[in-house]
C-alpha cells in the first residue's frame, strides 16, 4: 500500500482492494508513528480526513471517480484549508483556523482527494533548512541529523518516508526543488501564473508559486494537472488552455537539446554531486539527447538580487499580522504602537524578522533606487539571459543544490551560507520559468542528489516527459530513506 | 503689506461603484459593522485583489470630462503604514504612473472666469474605521468602509483665495456627479477635501511654506478653515516666525485649526509596485467604448443649447446649474415638435427659472420631487406658444399644476381658462365696447394712441382676461381705423 504510485492507488481503490478510509487510516497511522520522530505534520486531524475518506467511499460506490478520489494528500501549511489549522509555521498564526479554502485546495477537494494533514514549514516560508518553524525542525528521513531543506521541508520528508502518498508545496527561491533534492523526492514549480496564490500565505508575491511534491515525474503529471488552473481572483493567474500533462510522458525524448549553463557547473557543487549530474547527463545522451552548452552570465547576481526582491515584498506582505484582527496579540501593552511592536516581535521568529528589516530597508526613501530599483533590472536581465538560453536549447540541465543534506544547526547561525543553498533554484523564480527537481543518485552518505530540470515558460508537459523518461531508464527515485 | 493666498486642493471622491475596488463586498452605505467586509477587505492571510473594472471607467470618464491625459497603462502600488482600521498595514493607491494626469477645471468668481489646472487624479482603496466613542478602554474597527473606491483628485496650487477653492470644489463636485462617477454626498464623507494653503507676499514668485488641512467635508468649513489658516499663517510670518510645513486639522466648534503632525514624524510609505496586481491596461477598444458612454457635458450643452434650440447664454448656463436641471430641461421640451422647439425652449427655460424655481424655494422641495413634472412644464409651454393660454392664465394653470389639480389641459377645461381667440366672438364684444365707450373710440380716431388701452382694458374685463390682448388690440383698430 505505501509503496503504490498514485495511478496504483487510484486503481486499487476503484477496484475496491481497500477502501479510502483504510488507506486514509493506514496513511494516517504511519505519519502519527513517525512524526514523532520527524515532525514533517504540525497538524493532522484524523477525524476530518476520515469524514473525507467516507464520502469518497460512497463516491467510489456510485463510481463516482475522480483523478484523486478517495488518495490522502497531505498540504503545506501555507495553503488556507476551511476549518483546518493554517499557522504557516509561525506563533503569530498558532491559532489561526482558516474560515476559506485556498483555489488549490478546492480543486483537489473537486480532484476528490483527501486532506491527510498540513505540513511542517519554515516560517512564513522563509529558510532553506526548515528550522526556522515555530514548530521545530523537521528531520531528514535519510538521516535524522540533517535538515530535509526548505521551505517545504515537511513536504518533502513526508513523501519520502511515505507519511502521505504525495504533497503539495510552495516555491519562492527553491522551496520545493531543494528539499525534494535534500530528501531523494520529485518536485515541481510551475510557470509563474499557473496555479492561483489565492489562499496561499503570501511570502513574495511576484515569486511564490505553489507545486506538487511526490515520489515521481508520473505522479507529479497528475497533481499538476490538478494544481493548474487559471482563478479569477488571483489576478497574476493565467487563463490557458488545459493542458494533459500525463498525456506525453512516454513520448521519445531522442533529439531534444538539453543546455547546461557553465555557471552551475562550478567549484561550488560538490564532487559527489558533479558526479551524479555527469552520470545523469550520461543517461540523456543514451536516451538520444543533444547536450549544448549555454550561459546565463547574470546569474552569479540572482541570490544578491532575490534577497532584496523578496524581503521587500515580504516586508509589506507580513504588516498584516498586526495582532488586530486575527492571529497572535501581546498580552499586555501600553498603547497602540506597543501592542504592534510587542505582537510582532513575539510572533514572528528570527529569519522573519530579519527579513522584514532588509525588506523595509530597501524600500525606504533614498535606498530604493539603489537596492529594489537596480534588483528589478538585474531580474530582467536574469529572463533575458534565459531568453537567449532557450534559442539554443529546449531543457536546461543543472544540480538543484551545490550539495546534499546538511547538518542540523550547521548553517543556522551564517544566513549567507543558508541563502548560497538557493544559488541554482532562484534564479527560475526570478524569471517565473518551471523547473524541478529529481533524484539523480546518492552521496557517500548515502544522501540524495537532485538534478533540476528548468523548461521554458508553459513547457511543463515537456519537463515532465523528460523526468518521467530519465525515472524509467534509472531506479533513483525508488530508492528509499533507511526507516525501519 | 498685500499678502497672496496660494491654495491646492486634493479631493477624495469616492466612486459610485455597487461593489468595492479589490473585492466583490458591497459599497452600501449604514450596514451594521463589519457586514460589508468580506476575506479580501479584512486581509485575512491569503487573499488577493481584484480590480473592479467599474471603478476603472470612473476614472476614465473623469479624465475625459477635465480634458486630461487617460494613461494607457498606469501602476497600482503599495503605501505601507500601520493603522488597526488599515487591515492590510498598506493601502494600494497609485504612485508614480497614476491612471489620469493633467486636465483642468473652469471656474468663475465674480463674473470672471479662471482656470483651474489639475496635476493628476488616481485610484486608491479607503481604510475603515476606527470607533472610539462606543467602548471603553478600546476601539472598535468597522471595515465596511475599507476597500471602498476613490479617485483620488489633485489640482496645481492655482487658487488665490478661499473663495477661489470653494468655486473650485463646487464645480468639481458638480462635474463628478453630472459625470456620475461620485453621489457627492458630503455628509457620508463621499466628497472630501485637503485644503494646502500657503502664503506670499504679493509679486513673490517663490512658494511659502504650505500646511495641509485634512478632510474638509463641506464647503463652508472649506472656506472657514482656508481663511482662518491664512491669517495665522500671515500673523505668523509678521510676528517674525517660520511656517513649519505641517499636517493640521480644522475644528468647525472654533473655526481654528490645529497642528496633528509636522513633517517631522511624517510616515515613509515605502511606496512599491503591488505584486499581486498586473499593471493597469486601458486599450483603445475600452477607452472608446467608456467615451461613447460619457454624458454630454456642460459646455458642450451651452453651445448646443445657444445654437439649436436659441436660448440666451444666460439662459442656457442656468439649465445647466445641475444634472438634475439639465434633465428636467430636456425631458420638457422632449415631446415637443421640432418645428416649435426654438420658441417653445425659450418658453420652458424661463419658466423652469421663474415660477418654478420660486415654487420650490417657497414650498423648500427639491425639483426631483417637484409636484410640476417636466412633461408638465412642456404642455404649459406649448399651451402659451398656441394661443391657448395667455401669460396670466397660464399663472393660474400652473398654480393648479402645483396642488395636483391634473393635467395642464385637464386643468384648463374645467377651470375654463381658454383663451378666448374666437374672432367673430372678439368682434361681437368689440362693437359693443366702442358703443359703449363713443368718447374713447372718438379719440382714438382723432390721433390719441393712448385711448387704445382704455378700450383694450374694457374687452378683458368683458371678457374675464381670457380674450388674446394682441387679438384684441388688432381687432379694434381694425374696426376704429
Amino acid at each position: 500500500m505505501f509503496d503504490k504510485s498514485l495511478k496504483e492507488l487510484a486503481s486499487s481503490l476503484a477496484s475496491k482492494d481497500f477502501s479510502s478510509v483504510e488507506l486514509t487510516q493506514a496513511y494516517l497511522d504511519r505519519a502519527k508513528e513517525l512524526n514523532t520522530s520527524i515532525n514533517a505534520f504540525v497538524t493532522i486531524d484524523e477525524e476530518q480526513s476520515l469524514a473525507q475518506a467516507r464520502s469518497a467511499d460512497q463516491k467510489i460506490a456510485q463510481g463516482n471517480i475522480q483523478a484523486l478520489t478517495g488518495i490522502p494528500i497531505a498540504h503545506k501549511d501555507i495553503w488556507c484549508a476551511k476549518g483546518w489549522m493554517t499557522t504557516c509555521g509561525s506563533k503569530m498564526l498558532q491559532n489561526f483556523k482558516a474560515p476559506y479554502n485556498a483555489h488549490i485546495i478546492d480543486r483537489f477537494n473537486t480532484a476528490g482527494s483527501i486532506i491527510q494533514g498540513k505540513t511542517n514549514m519554515d516560517e512564513f516560508a522563509m529558510g532553506s533548512s526548515n528550522e526556522t518553524s515555530f514548530f521545530g525542525h523537521v528531520k531528514n528521513p535519510w538521516d535524522s541529523s540533517r535538515v530535509p531543506g526548505g521551505s517545504s521541508g515537511g513536504s518533502a520528508a513526508a513523501v519520502a518516508a511515505r507519511m502521505t502518498p504525495a504533497a503539495t508545496g510552495t516555491d519562492t527561491g527553491g522551496s520545493i526543488r531543494q528539499p525534494a533534492a535534500l530528501c531523494g523526492i520529485s518536485g515541481l514549480k510551475p510557470t509563474y501564473g499557473l496555479v492561483s496564490r489565492y489562499g496561499m500565505i503570501a511570502f513574495a508575491s511576484s515569486l511564490d508559486q505553489g507545486g506538487p511534491m511526490a515520489r515521481s515525474a508520473e505522479d507529479l503529471a497528475i497533481l499538476t494537472e490538478v494544481m493548474v488552473d487559471y482563478d479569477m481572483r488571483d489576478s497574476t493567474s493565467l487563463k490557458r488552455d488545459p493542458v494533459n500533462y500525463s498525456a506525453n510522458l512516454e513520448t521519445s525524448i531522442a533529439g531534444i537539446k538539453i543546455g547546461l549553463p557553465k555557471e552551475y557547473f562550478s567549484d561550488e557543487v560538490s564532487p559527489d554531486v558533479q558526479k551524479a549530474v555527469a552520470s545523469a547527463i550520461g543517461e540523456y545522451k543514451k536516451l538520444g539527447a543533444e547536450i549544448v552548452d549555454v550561459s546565463l552570465p547574470t546569474s552569479p547576481l540572482s541570490v544578491a538580487a532575490y534577497y532584496v526582491i523578496a524581503p521587500a515584498e515580504a516586508s509589506s506582505n507580513l504588516s498584516r499580522f498586526d495582532g488586530v484582527r486575527y492571529g497572535h496579540r501581546a498580552k499586555e501593552y501600553k498603547d497602540l504602537n506597543e501592542m504592534y511592536a510587542k505582537t510582532r516581535a513575539e510572533g514572528f521568529g528570527a529569519e522573519v524578522k530579519r527579513r522584514i528589516l532588509i525588506g523595509t530597508y530597501v524600500l525606504s526613501h533614498g535606498y530604493y533606487d539603489a537596492y529594489y530599483i537596480k534588483a528589478q533590472k538585474i531580474r530582467r536581465l536574469i529572463s533575458q539571459d534565459f531568453a537567449q538560453a532557450f534559442e539554443k536549447c529546449d531543457l536546461i540541465l543543472s544540480p538543484t543544490a551545490p550539495g546534499t543534506a546538511f547538518g542540523i544547526g550547521e548553517k543556522a547561525s551564517d544566513p549567507v551560507q543558508m541563502y548560497l543553498s538557493d544559488i541554482f533554484t532562484i534564479a527560475a523564480n526570478l524569471a517565473g520559468l518551471p523547473a524541478m527537481s529529481i533524484p539523480c543518485g546518492l552521496d557517500d552518505a548515502n544522501l540524495p542528489i537532485g538534478l533540476q530540470l528548468i523548461g521554458n515558460y508553459f513547457d511543463e508537459a515537456r519537463m515532465l516527459n523528460a523526468a518521467h523518461m530519465y525515472q524509467k531508464a534509472t531506479d533513483w527515485h525508488l530508492k528509499q530513506a533507511p526507516l525501519k | 503689506m498685500e499678502w497672496e493666498i496660494v491654495i491646492g486642493i486634493e479631493t477624495h471622491a469616492q466612486l459610485s461603484t455597487e461593489s468595492k475596488i479589490f473585492s466583490g463586498a458591497s459599497t452600501n452605505f449604514g450596514a451594521d459593522p463589519n457586514v460589508n467586509a468580506c476575506e479580501v477587505d479584512i486581509a485575512l492571510p491569503g487573499v488577493l485583489p481584484v480590480l473592479n473594472k467599474k471603478a476603472v471607467e470612473k476614472a476614465i470618464q473623469f479624465g475625459i470630462a477635465t480634458g486630461a491625459r487617460v494613461n494607457r497603462q498606469s501602476i497600482f502600488a503599495r503605501k505601507n503604514y500601520f493603522y488597526p482600521d488599515l487591515p492590510k498595514g498598506y493601502q494600494i493607491s497609485q504612485f508614480e504612473n497614476p491612471v489620469v494626469e493633467g486636465g483642468e477645471i473652469k471656474i468663475s468668481v465674480d463674473g470672471e472666469e479662471k482656470i483651474i489646472r489639475l496635476t493628476r487624479a488616481h485610484l486608491e482603496e479607503d481604510a475603515g474605521k476606527s470607533l472610539h466613542e462606543d467602548f471603553v478602554g478600546m476601539s472598535g474597527i468597522d471595515l465596511n468602509r475599507a476597500g471602498t473606491p476613490l479617485l483620488e483628485i489633485v489640482s496645481e496650487p492655482d487658487m488665490r483665495s478661499a473663495r477661489e477653492a470653494v468655486e473650485y470644489a463646487r464645480h468639481l463636485h458638480t462635474l463628478v456627479q453630472w459625470i456620475g462617477v461620485c453621489d457627492g454626498n458630503m455628509q457620508e464623507g463621499n466628497f472630501r477635501c485637503d485644503a494646502n494653503v500657503s502664503v506670499r507676499k504679493k509679486g513673490e514668485k517663490e512658494f511659502g511654506t504650505r500646511r495641509e488641512i485634512k478632510n474638509l467635508n463641506s464647503f463652508r468649513f472649506l472656506q472657514q478653515a482656508i481663511e482662518f489658516e491664512a491669517q495665522w499663517q500671515i500673523e505668523q510670518i509678521e510676528d517674525g516666525h517660520k511656517i513649519i510645513q505641517a499636517t493640521v486639522l480644522f475644528d468647525p466648534d472654533s473655526g481654528e485649526t490645529r497642528l496633528m503632525r509636522t513633517k517631522e514624524d511624517a510616515h515613509d510609505y515605502r511606496y512599491f509596485p503591488d505584486p499581486d496586481l498586473l499593471p493597469l491596461n486601458i486599450d483603445e477598444k475600452w477607452f472608446t467604448s467608456v467615451e461613447q458612454a460619457m454624458p454630454e457635458l456642460p459646455l458642450a450643452k451651452i453651445e448646443r443649447y445657444v445654437k439649436d434650440l436659441g436660448l440666451s447664454a444666460i439662459d442656457a448656463q442656468s439649465m445647466v446649474a445641475s444634472k438634475g436641471i439639465s434633465d428636467f430641461f430636456e425631458s420638457a421640451i422632449s415631446q415637443i415638435p421640432e418645428s416649435e422647439t426654438r420658441k417653445i425652449s425659450k418658453l420652458v427655460a424661463n419658466w423652469i427659472n421663474g415660477d418654478l424655481a420660486a415654487a420650490l424655494n417657497k414650498e423648500q422641495v427639491e425639483l426631483v420631487d417637484s409636484p410640476v413634472t417636466a412633461k408638465m412644464i412642456g404642455d404649459l409651454a406649448q399651451r402659451i406658444a398656441d394661443n391657448t393660454l395667455s401669460s396670466k392664465l397660464a399663472k393660474q394653470v400652473f398654480e393648479g399644476l402645483w396642488n395636483g389639480s391634473g393635467s395642464v389641459d385637464e386643468i384648463i377645461e374645467k377651470e375654463g381658462l381658454k383663451q378666448l381667440s374666437d374672432s367673430s366672438e372678439l368682434e361681437t364684444f368689440a362693437d359693443q365696447v366702442i358703443a359703449a365707450n363713443p368718447q374713447q373710440a372718438e379719440d382714438f380716431r382723432g390721433g390719441k394712441e393712448k385711448a387704445l388701452n382704455a378700450l383694450v382694458g374694457q374687452m378683458m374685463k368683458l371678457t374675464k382676461g381670457k380674450a388674446n390682448p394682441a387679438q384684441v388690440n388688432e381687432i379694434l383698430r381694425k374696426k376704429l381705423a
